[in-house]
């Protein structure tokens, strides 16, 4: 059947703000299903309270509702809309869980609105384990033992009788909240009742732990005709045991053979006909048994876009969720187009000839006396995703992509060679036993015992050991000697500069001139869907070291706008948000907008978005490359976060042009002591503070401050390791902690203003003029993280006398600064006098939240200021502003039951909402204003 | 790295890339072809069709799961040469019997890895299919290219002779439903497999049977199997192929049996500019309106001109990339082919329908 003109009119609904489990994927899904249904001439209206989102852009949907997440705001915008259709598979498990509650209060009903892309009784079906599991065993789809469990007295029965390990999970959560292992039945109590507590509707699945067991997943998308095709293949490296969203990720599966792939594909399909009749996009996951059996069981099914289908996309280069939304609209697979090659037929399985592995990002820092071991609930907050010719190659780029401070997999001489400590670390997975699996094999600890621990596959284990076998050969050298085989053969496994440079014992820039000299270049090579059999059309990158080089440089003016990397704490979607809009308005300029990013999870890592997308790491190497090799007028970099601005220091010195504020002012501004000093020149306000590199002379210097006092290391994101103290006691304590963790020697002292409070303005400046874009006045007490606290927009109890120094300070700093672009300003104000906090010369976290609430595209004006396009008063402002906006921040807190919740200096939340109120009596207003100092700590 | 371990592949056009030697030393030609399979490497090197086709394999890692006694198609390896990206001596596959270097190493196979074979690819995606020659001891390009002139074209090309059965044998299920007689032009195992399995015993014939033989054997059905050449140049079989459609008996063609029912039907086939070789090649069933992914390897392919003017031809599939034939039928007869691979191996199974519809009709014949 091709598409369904009754529909005229879909509504989508969002996943909400960002939470560990279901992060900015969905706005990617999002955005994509609102254009694809727009290219049909729909009329899309979106739902969503993150406001961090592209996909609540007036550029994407039609009508954009930035309400909560309830079936009252469902209602409204029925209201108010002739709406034929919803789109719920788009939004996550909070998208899908909102339409069911919809579903059974008879809301669609009553509205007549059709219900598209999904089968309530497929998520039914898949969401009570129970039922799923009765299906499966009738269509003959062999599963794990197990059993629901409604009370804690059936938990205890059923663990007698399958005994131990056994996993837990909680009915109706998301990214495998109230999931556990359980190895000890001492611990079996506590665990069944907190997985009992976290069900919506207190129900746990035991199931006999398959550990170890080899995990897979496959991407499904099937029409209304029942063609199914297989998108994507994913193998995870780190098997049974640890949450897939937690694992170490490689597509197409390495270590699969065609009887066993088929099987799982045969099983994969029966699964998804067998639940219901949808068009649509399903993700199947499945545990073979690690032994010559090759047996397949299927763990579970969900009919919606997840996850692993904007992973999946991204590295398939087949965008599901686009596609989804024509399926779900009554297209056939056979009635599309490929959209990389737009030839060819939709309806076809991906090809790769390259491999991708995703490595997940944790933010454990952030959540100290946390429990870092990964199980089965998720735990990290963003990935990233590195393309390669090779395994090796794809590995070390993810590796390189990751900003923890490596660079890349071993060779930087950060290995561990403590015995005990890594076969720690291999039994008690965390964030970074990759890295531990490379220093035992390089220990020479045999793979017999590596493999016992970790139960990854022996071919990833001879695959990082050909990468040390390689080393050993390198170190041989030196960089004189090195033979140009050999160098090339290092690049080609993924090696920077860097890692070789600490192989050969000299500098990365003489390595880089070393292969020059050898003419050993970086080449691009396109995504393509179909192995190069088909002509492609979507200029899609990433970089590997062989003969042909795929990408074709035009002579149009260029940019180069650098993405912000994987999530984490402290930066998140907000900055994706900005960098999607950059790009866009380069565009409108008439630049070609040239894209590097990271993130599988992002818009900006859309082959749509940019004119050019470069999937490479945000790492020095990869980018000076690019940018030799497109030769671009110059690079933006206040867009993607403290990533992107970092890496200004260096395209400074290397006589590359950075648009907008240029590298000295944004020196200037992290400069504490000449930033100071520009700010008493402009006799302007600010806490006294200090820069000392011993705990003996924080003690010396807090004499002179006095306490309180705010403690923290210079350059960190997100407000990492700082803390305030009281007393020279714990401010010992705390400087010996920064040094000894971080090895930092310069740590600011910072007197604390105590009872003040907060606000940050956000503005435009083209160097002349200054627009302020908006004031929000935090609701905590200063002492919080402005990215933990809750805000208005615009201020609710600042006089006149303090918003009039606030705006002149804002414009004073703004211009003093030669700000050319966005500029952010944190304030802590007491008895009417402000003073300046600090200064961040780029888009903040509050930018997208701003322009959502006042309905104008800031990221747009400032970068066409940027590019010295427009300036400051071509634009006619004209910000929608009526009550006020409340920037909710939201924590994952349920992931890490065991951390306290308690705020500080110290960020700790992964997303955020938007409320709208139209007065301050606002019930939802009076509530948090009233509990504004019950959770600060120090 | 170590020199004595170079290989060299040179295309027919000049075209040359350095590499490193698999498989066995020495050196092989044939027509240069890519396969787009991202798992079945065992299946596909083993597959009897792709005599004389030095293969470039697209994925990137090739070996990683070793091979597998019971995933031959054939019993040796059948290409003539292997092109890859990544090749792994290793493996980590328990229930492997052999790494895929040492089972290439016995089969006299000759391989070149390290190469950029999406560039590669490119190329041949432009310039069309052309022979080649890798070679792991003779380095100097000009001989090389001595070697190369000698090697005959692909068109006009018969090889089924050198892989078809010398003497006739049976598979049989145990409970033996039906007979089928295959007429084995260089017969992938999993279509004997996939008979056997709905219950035929299969009799495979040599493919210089003669028509009164088969006559004489009285099957159900016939099967006509796959196969490497081109089918142009079969005359004999073509002839056969005629003789078995005049019988009147259920017949099921698979590729090089689809191509040969095409000839006997007075239909043309031509040469590709590239031919399909991968497992995710899409087909719809004109008449059921669904879609199959299909296991396909053909450089060869029934004219659309020819079908056009044949009122006795229905075509019942279409590839839909390209639009090419994909299957027929005979009118009014229980006779029909496809292009491709329903037996998959390497390949999905979506197309497995195809011959329970063989079983339907050798079940309505006999009733």
């Amino acid at each position: 059947m091709p598409k369904d003109n009754s529909i005229k009119s879909v509504l989508i609904i969002g996943s909400g703000p960002i939470v560990i489990g279901q992060a900015c994927e969905f706005d990617y899904s999002g955005s994509q299903a609102a254009r694809s249904l727009r290219e049909e001439g729909i009329e899309v209206t979106l739902i969503n309270s993150n406001p961090a989102t592209i996909m609540t852009d007036k550029v994407v949907a039609d009508n954009v509702y930035l309400l909560p997440l309830e079936p009252e705001s469902i209602v409204e915008i029925l209201n108010k809309h002739q709406i034929d259709a919803v789109l719920p598979t788009m939004g996550g498990q909070t998208g899908l869980n909102l339409a069911m509650k919809c579903e059974e209060m008879g809301i669609w009903e009553e509205y007549n609105v059709r219900l598209i892309g999904v089968d309530t009784k497929a998520i039914e079906i898949t969401e009570d384990r129970e039922q799923f599991r009765e299906l499966m065993g009738r269509i003959g789809v062999p599963m794990a033992p197990q059993q629901t469990a409604k009370s804690f007295l059936e938990g205890k029965e059923i663990a007698q009788k399958f005994g131990f390990p056994l996993c837990i999970r909680a009915s109706y959560t998301l990214g495998g909240a109230g999931a556990s292992i359980v190895h000890d039945p001492k611990e079996f109590d506590t665990l069944l009742e907190r997985g009992l507590q976290l069900s919506p509707i207190h129900e746990v699945m035991i199931d006999k732990a398959l550990m170890g067991w080899k995990e897979y997943e496959l991407e499904l998308l099937r029409d209304s005709n029942d063609n199914v095709v297989i998108i994507c293949s994913i193998e995870n490296f780190d098997p049974m045991g640890i949450h897939t969203g937690d694992s170490i990720t490689v597509a197409p599966a390495m270590t699969l053979s065609d009887t066993t792939f088929q099987r799982m594909r045969d099983m994969a399909i029966k699964m998804m006909r067998s639940i219901g009749n949808f068009a649509g996009g399903c993700n199947v996951q499945f545990a073979v048994s690690p032994d010559e059996k090759e047996d397949i069981i299927a763990i579970e099914i969900n009919p919606r876009v997840s996850r692993s289908s904007a992973l999946a996309s991204k590295a398939t280069g087949y965008p599901i969720a686009k596609i989804a939304s024509k399926l779900a609209i009554g297209y056939r697979l056979d009635e599309l187009k490929n959209q990389i090659t737009k030839t060819t037929s939709a309806m076809f399985e991906p090809t790769l000839d390259y491999v991708i592995v995703k490595i997940p990002r944790w933010n454990f820092n952030k959540f100290p006396g946390t429990d870092r071991r990964l199980g089965l609930q998720m735990k990290s907050v963003g990935e990233v995703m590195g393309i390669g010719r090779s395994f090796q190659e794809a590995l070390q780029k993810a590796c390189q992509s990751l900003e923890i401070g490596r660079n890349g997999l071993g060779a930087d001489g950060k290995e561990l060679t403590d015995q005990a400590a890594i076969l720690h670390s291999l039994e008690n997975a965390s964030w970074n036993r990759l890295f531990h699996v490379y220093d035992a094999i390089k220990l020479g600890i045999p793979f017999k015992t590596i493999q016992e621990k970790t139960k990854i596959d022996l071919w990833f284990l001879k695959q990082i050991e050909e990468l040390i076998k390689l080393e050993r050969q390198i170190e041989k050298y030196h960089l004189e000697n090195i033979p140009k085989e050999l160098l090339f053969e290092a690049k080609q496994k993924g090696y920077a500069d860097r890692q070789i440079a600490h192989l050969l014992r000299c500098l990365e820039s003489e390595v880089y001139k070393k292969r020059e000299e050898f003419g050993i270049k970086r080449v691009y090579k396109l995504v393509d869907t179909c192995a190069a059999e088909f002509e492609a059309q979507t200029p899609y990158y990433y970089s590997t070291f062989e003969y042909e080089n795929e990408s074709v440089v035009s002579d149009r003016k260029k940019v180069v706008v650098l993405g912000s990397g994987p999530n984490r704490i402290g930066q998140g979607i907000e900055f994706d948000y900005s960098c999607v809009h950059g790009v866009l308005a380069a565009k409108e300029c008439g630049y070609e907008t040239i894209m590097i990013n990271c993130n599988p999870e992002t818009v900006s890592t859309d082959f749509d978005t940019a004119d050019k997308l470069y999937f490479e790491p945000v790492f020095w190497e990869h980018i000076y490359d690019i940018i030799q090799h497109e030769k671009p007028e110059g690079v933006i970099v206040q867009l993607g976060g403290q990533t992107a601005l970092k890496l200004a220091e260096k395209l400074n010195r290397y006589g590359i042009k950075i648009i907008g504020t240029s590298f000295e002012a944004l020196d200037l501004a992290e400069d504490r002591g000449r930033f100071s000093k520009l700010l008493e020149e402009n006799n302007i306000l600010f806490p006294k503070y200090g820069v000392v590199q011993s705990a003996e002379q924080a003690i010396e210097l807090s004499k002179d401050l006095g306490f309180p006092l705010l403690v923290r290391p210079s350059y960190v994101l997100g407000g990492q390791k700082m803390k305030i103290v009281i007393n020279e006691e714990e401010l010992e304590h705390h400087v010996v902690d920064i040094i000894g963790e971080m090895g930092e020697n310069q740590i600011l002292l910072d007197h604390f203003i105590g009872g003040a409070i907060e606000a940050e303005a956000d503005a435009i400046c083209d160097g002349e003029d200054v627009y302020i874009i908006g004031i929000m006045q935090h609701i905590e007490p200063a002492g919080i993280h402005s990215g933990d606290s809750y805000a208005l927009l615009p201020p609710y109890n600042l006089g006149d006398l303090v918003m009039t120094q606030i705006e002149e300070i804002t414009k004073k700093v703004a211009i003093a600064l030669k700000t050319v672009g966005l500029i952010n300003i944190q304030f802590a104000i007491k008895d009417d006098k402000v003073y300046v906090i600090e200064a961040n010369p780029r888009a903040s976290r509050t930018v997208p939240f701003i322009a959502k609430a006042y309905d104008e595209p800031y990221v747009n004006y400032a970068t066409k200021v940027m590019l010295g396009e427009k300036k400051v008063k071509d634009f006619n402002f004209n910000p929608r502003k009526e009550g006020y906006a409340i920037k909710i921040p939201v924590f994952s807190y349920e992931k890490f039951p065991d951390v306290k919740k308690e705020l500080g200096p110290e960020m700790k939340s992964t997303g955020e909402g938007i409320r709208f109120i139209k007065d301050l009596r606002d019930p939802f207003f009076m509530k948090i204003y009233a509990e504004r100092n019950m959770h600060l700590s120090r | 790295m170590n020199p004595s371990n170079t290989a060299v592949l040179l295309l027919e056009d000049g075209t040359f890339f350095k590499g490193t030697a698999i498989g066995k030393t020495g050196t092989t030609t044939g027509e240069i072809a890519f396969n787009t399979g991202m798992t079945g490497y065992q299946e596909v090197f083993t597959d009897p069709s792709y005599l004389g086709q030095i293969l470039i394999m697209t994925t990137s890692h090739i070996g990683n799961y070793g091979s597998h006694k019971d995933e031959n198609e054939s019993d040796k390896v059948m290409i003539s040469g292997l092109v890859t990206k990544k090749f792994s001596n290793t493996h980590s596959r328990i229930s492997s019997n052999e790494s895929i270097n040492d089972k290439l190493v016995s089969s006299s196979c000759v391989g070149i890895a390290d190469i950029d074979t999406r560039a590669l690819v490119r190329h041949i995606r432009n310039k069309g299919a052309m022979n080649a020659v890798i070679s792991s001891e003779i380095l100097e390009i000009d001989e090389l290219k001595a070697i190369l002139k000698e090697v005959p074209s692909m068109e006009g090309l018969e090889l089924s002779s050198r892989v078809s059965t010398r003497e006739k044998y049976v598979v049989a299920p145990e409970n033996i439903l039906y007979r089928v007689a295959l007429v084995d032009f260089g017969v992938k195992q999993n279509i004997i497999r996939c008979l056997v399995d709905r219950g035929c015993e299969v009799t495979v014939f040599p493919m210089n049977v003669t028509s009164g033989e088969i006559k004489a054997f009285n099957p159900d059905g016939i099967m006509l199997s796959n196969g490497p050449g081109d089918p142009a140049s079969m005359k004999d079989s073509i002839k056969l192929v005629g003789e078995l459609v005049a019988l009147n008996l259920p017949i099921f063609g698979i590729c090089l049996g689809h191509q040969l029912l095409g000839l006997s039907m007075n239909l043309e086939t031509v040469k590709m500019f590239n031919g399909h070789r991968g497992i995710n090649h899409p087909v719809l069933n004109l008449v059921t309106g669904k879609c199959e992914i299909t296991s396909q390897n053909h450089g060869f392919v029934i004219s659309e001109e020819s079908v056009k003017n044949n009122e006795e031809i229905e075509v019942t599939h279409r590839h839909l990339n390209d639009n090419t034939i994909a299957g027929m039928r005979i009118k009014n007869r229980s006779v029909f082919s496809v292009q491709y691979h329903p037996e998959a191996s390497a390949g999905p199974h979506d197309s497995r329908y195809l011959f329970d519809q063989f079983i339907e009709n050798i079940k309505s014949k006999s009733l």
